[in-house]
């Protein structure tokens, strides 16, 4: 079957089918990864980019690992020490890149559309590895691949996301994968971190964390963005991990065994606590290597798309 | 001066056939010689030439974009033959000598009257009351701060107390800056984007602000680019209670939402945003019920390299002299919505009362402005036609009906599609 598109620019653009089969050849990439030999042929003779804007550690490692794994020629730029630096602009950028035969463009941007500016200007596929407070699809999708290995289907699963709802990418992209999937969501975060409309996008707004973890098969925290924070949106961080974190207590309300998942990188005692972090609930370091597995899938999806286009 | 007959031309508003006799410069009942040159209009619809109480030409300082040339060449392509020039120019016309600058300039080679606009307040700072007085002895026909509203409740107050002395129309752009630090509309369509949005409060509340103002000085006010719902509702009730207070709006806010934004296509960003399909329809009943006076272009000229950009780092605006008569037809008129003899009254008479230009009407003696169209001709609007230094247009691959085939400024043809 495979993608439709050129680009992986958000989970708007992909259908519940092809979602599906990310997550199933992702659970393939997995067992390559955990095997003794790792080295794949699949982008061999390929070449892969890594454009970053903003600071990453998981998102972007695990992308180059991913195509270094499948054999590519890969390389990485980032905003300090690139030309970037010295004013020029995304599009110039990303046709220099693209002119220099490169197969797939993984870019992460602090503005909203900046993938989708770009698809229509390259040749090279655009990956969305983050874009403004639009999406993060990879990372919605390793969040859901963890769910399907392990529940087995996403289908009626309930799922809660809590926390800085406004700036978060994260969940913008679960909500609309999860429920393309047909689970349900759940939202809580102060009523500041709440953007109008979101319940449009599928999901529940709750009132409280605890209304949100109630009976959830899966809990997941957000990172409190304190670098996005243009103005104080809660009065403290004390307060904040009063009302909003995702305690002990509240992680009970969730059904026995529920899972916890964070996209990383935590702030200890802020969204939630250290020992919630590291409970035998807690999937959050699964979820790292389930990163590389998922990106290894995309990046495979692609290509053989990028083939298939080249013989016809 | 030339001596002009339009023959067979259907008058907009009467549906007669018509034959308009132009002399001096000014329309009169017959001629005092041999036409210097005959018109056949027929097919054709002849209105006043229309007026734009709003634009930005960009001269001086940010010829770049647009210049007074350009621009107004761009005016008469849309059958605009009086437009009036907001003063965010490099620098600021806040004083007699740009004012003058920009005339002089538009004397040489200009292609339909200007109207300056003076600033509000010096530099547009929003702190001290320009040199109005100066500035309307140099010709301005109103002041404001437009794309930088007033912020300061007092200052405002001063400014309606001061220009009231010169009898200068305050024109100002509501927006409660706090609330709209965003690229487009705020609402599920934003969240979903991942943009930033700006609330309909933000315009909203300066509107009422605005309003109990000029309410309790009993003076006039007039609102820029009204876009919502509410809005509209806020001056139509104090219409009723007899404020003096008059507004406009834009084609796009009438024929355009939010949810043209879906693509991050920048063409669809400007200040105030596209809203939602209900706010546009309530744009529509403004106009219907007459809540809403003016239909203005706010043309904006961007460079190229300040619109072809990530969705929130590109600059609000958009082009609009060419599109507007067209726009309003297709949306308004073709609709059904109001008649044209309606429509045409919001980009002319109207804007010309409000700032006493005396202009808009095809009275004899008055300054020969006139427009042809063509009511029949559907046609799609391009990139290779636009006489604008500028292409952000929302409107390049719309499919329009009513194309505008002849300008006349002021007796001299500016604009001719016929030949």
């Amino acid at each position: 079957m495979g993608l439709r598109s050129k680009d992986l620019l958000g989970l708007k653009q992909l259908t519940a089918e092809e979602i599906m089969e990310i997550l199933d050849t992702a659970k393939m990439m997995k067992m390559v990864l955990t095997s003794g030999n790792k080295k794949t042929s699949h982008l061999q003779g390929k070449s892969v980019v890594t454009l970053f804007y903003e600071n990453s550690t998981r998102t972007r490692l695990s992308f180059e690992l991913a195509s270094k794994y499948m054999g590519s020629a890969s390389a990485n730029i980032t905003t300090s020490g690139s030309s970037v630096n010295k004013g020029e602009s995304l599009l110039d950028t990303a046709r220099t890149i693209d002119m220099m035969a490169t197969d797939i463009i993984i870019m992460r941007h602090s503005q909203s559309g900046a993938p989708h500016y770009l698809a229509p200007r390259v040749k090279a596929s655009i990956v969305n590895a983050g874009d403004g407070m639009n999406e993060h699809p990879t990372q919605a999708l390793l969040d859901m691949f963890t769910l399907y290995e392990k529940y087995g289907h996403i289908d009626g699963l309930k799922v809660a996301i809590c926390g800085d709802l406004y700036h978060s990418r994260v969940v913008r992209s679960n909500v609309i994968g999860l429920t393309k999937l047909g689970a349900t969501v759940s939202v809580a975060g102060p009523r500041t971190m709440v953007p109008v409309g979101l319940d449009k996008m599928g999901c529940t707004v709750c009132k409280s964390v605890a209304e949100a973890v109630k009976d959830a098969d899966a809990v997941m925290g957000l990172r409190v963005q304190l670098e996005r924070q243009q103005k104080s949106l809660f009065p403290s961080v004390a307060e904040y991990s009063r009302f909003y974190s995702i305690s002990e207590d509240i992680l009970k309300l969730a059904k026995p065994g529920a899972y916890l998942l964070h996209p990383g990188p935590c702030n200890h005692g802020v969204e939630l606590p250290t020992c919630v972090y590291d409970c035998d609930q807690s999937v959050i370091n699964e979820q790292v290597t389930n990163g590389v597995a998922v990106r290894m899938a995309v990046l495979y999806l692609l290509m053989a798309r990028r083939n298939q286009n080249e013989k016809n | 001066m030339k001596r002009i007959e339009i023959k067979n031309a259907k008058h907009y508003a009467s549906g007669e056939k018509v034959t308009v006799y132009i002399e001096n410069g000014v329309f009169t009942d017959s001629l005092s010689g041999d036409a210097d040159e005959v018109i056949d209009a027929e097919g054709l619809t002849v209105f006043p030439g229309l007026v734009d109480m709003h634009c930005h030409l960009r001269e001086p300082g940010f010829e770049y974009r647009e210049d007074i040339k350009t621009g107004t060449k761009s005016a008469a392509k849309g059958g605009f033959t009086s437009v009036c020039c907001m003063p965010n120019t490099k620098p600021v016309c806040d004083n007699a000598a740009v004012v003058e600058g920009i005339l002089r300039k538009a004397e040489q080679v200009g292609s339909c009257n200007v109207f300056p606009i003076g600033a509000a307040s010096k530099g547009l700072e929003g702190k001290e009351i320009s040199e109005m007085g100066l500035m309307k002895e140099a010709g301005i026909v109103a002041v404001s701060d437009d794309g930088k509203p007033i912020a300061s409740a007092n200052l405002l107050k001063k400014v309606l107390e001061y220009a009231s002395d010169f009898d200068i129309p305050v024109l100002n752009h509501c927006e409660v800056m706090s609330l709209s630090e965003g690229a487009m509309n705020e609402g599920a369509i934003s969240t979903a984007l991942g943009l930033r949005g700006i609330p309909a409060i933000a315009e909203e509340i300066m509107i009422s602000r605005d309003i109990q103002t000029a309410e309790y000085l009993d003076m006039p006010i007039h609102i820029c680019h009204v876009s919502t719902r509410k809005g509209i509702e806020i001056i139509r009730q104090a219409k009723k209670r007899g404020v003096k207070v008059t507004c406009e709006t834009c084609p796009h806010y009438f024929s355009l939402t939010e949810e043209c934004c879906q693509t991050y296509d920048t063409n669809f960003k400007m200040n105030p945003p596209l809203r939602t399909e209900d706010d546009r329809l309530a744009v529509i009943e403004g106009l219907k019920d007459g809540t809403i006076d003016c239909i203005v272009t706010d043309h904006a000229p961007h460079h190229i390299d300040e619109k072809d950009l990530e969705f929130s780092l590109a600059n609000n605006g958009i082009i609009g002299f060419e599109t507007a008569f067209a726009v309003g037809y297709t949306y308004l008129v073709k609709t059904g919505s109001i008649s044209l003899a309606d429509m045409i009254k919001t980009m002319t008479t109207n804007p010309s009362n409000i700032l006493k230009l005396g202009r808009g009407t095809m009275d004899k003696g008055m300054p020969a402005d006139v427009m042809l169209a063509d009511l029949n001709e559907t046609f799609v609007y391009t990139k290779e036609e636009i006489l604008s230094k500028a292409e952000n247009s929302p409107y390049i691959g719309e499919e329009l009906t009513g194309r505008v085939k002849l300008t006349i400024a002021g007796g001299s043809i500016t604009y001719d599609e016929l030949r």
